[in-house]
């Protein structure tokens, strides 16, 4: 409960400096997207993507002040399951000789 | 534990004797707040799973017909998947702002900042309204009418995309992108109804639960665009 109100005391700089940053970051893929990166533009453009997620996930979405830890605990075995169902399609479909 | 039950009752004590969003089989409001949370946290790993079957569809597909998907990524308007990149952010912001006037007592503000978020979504609605109709005049939607021939592959002078493997694309395009938007037009719902509750005045500081869960779905779907915008509009542009 005190965690909650300390993490609420002054949230609007934070707000704003996480919805500038947010701006920011979609100019910047805009403009990566420009450049020729060879391999790399979809890395950049996936790294610059989580970078926001992770800024609208812990200031918008509060889970950095969130009191409850099973909240963080749900988010970890989202990314876990995630990262199953993606990792383990591609490690078949990116290794098929034959296609 | 203890000590917040300790914190609610002294904070219950000075604004009456009840307060009446406490529902009888939670023991505190904080409890009762938490148990909200984590359901909405719940919901959104399911749709986390939801559309991450889409995405995993996506890469298979990219990987395998690249060339094919940089050319029908190209004819889709960036600048319009950019603009509605923004605009979904200022939503998020002004969602976060509506649950702060909630907080500190401030009914008009929060009622100004959930205009403003509905506002923000269906200007994103109407972008998107667009974009879908440049797609329809160029004869780009799958189906019967569908038509991608002679379109250059990037980087590869002199070869042209298969247009059966462009209709892929833009399959998963229509799908991903009208399956936000349906999200979209579902949050719009969500937010009507906050509005309506924060015009009846049942947001107070100690009880604004409604609000925050729909601030988590607004902002989750927030997060599918970010991604959804590199991958669909930003393949090999340069």
């Amino acid at each position: 409960m005190s965690d909650h109100s300390n993490s609420h005391s002054s949230p609007l700089k934070t707000y704003f400096a996480v919805w500038a940053s947010l701006l920011v970051g979609t100019a910047l893929t805009y403009y990566a997207a420009k450049l020729d990166l060879g391999v790399f533009n979809a890395a950049v453009a996936l790294i610059i993507a989580t970078t926001k997620a992770m800024l609208v996930v812990l200031f918008f979405m509060h889970l950095r002040g969130a009191s409850e830890k099973l909240l963080k605990l749900v988010v970890v075995s989202t990314l876990f399951f995630l990262s199953l169902l993606l990792a383990l399609s591609m490690a078949d479909y990116g290794t098929r000789l034959w296609s | 534990m203890s000590d917040s039950q300790i914190l609610v009752e002294s904070q219950g004590g000075s604004h009456g004797p009840h307060n009446p969003a406490l529902l009888h089989h939670f023991s505190t409001e904080q409890q009762q707040k938490d148990s909200a949370d984590l359901g909405m946290w719940i919901f959104l790993a399911t749709e986390v799973m939801f559309f991450g079957g889409l995405f995993c569809a996506y890469l298979i597909y990219r990987r395998w017909y690249y060339g094919d998907f940089a050319a029908a990524s190209s004819s889709i308007d960036a600048a319009l998947g950019g603009t509605n990149t923004a605009v979904l952010i200022c939503s998020s912001l002004t969602v976060v702002l509506a649950i702060w006037a909630a907080q500190t007592a401030r009914r008009n503000l929060l009622i100004v900042m959930l205009i403003l978020t509905m506002l923000f979504g269906c200007v994103f609605l109407g972008i998107k309204a667009k974009e879908y109709k440049d797609k329809f005049d160029e004869h780009h939607v799958p189906g019967a009418s569908f038509s991608f021939e002679h379109q250059p592959i990037p980087g590869h002078p002199g070869e042209y995309a298969n247009p059966v493997h462009a209709e892929i694309f833009f399959a998963l395009y229509f799908v991903m992108t009208g399956l936000h938007a349906l999200h979209m037009i579902i949050g719009l719902g969500l937010f009507s109804w906050l509005l309506w509750g924060a015009w009846k005045g049942r947001f107070t500081p100690e009880y604004h639960t409604p609000l925050e869960i729909g601030g988590l779905y607004w902002h989750f779907v927030d997060i599918v665009w970010i991604y959804l915008f590199p991958l669909l509009y930003l393949i090999d542009r340069h």
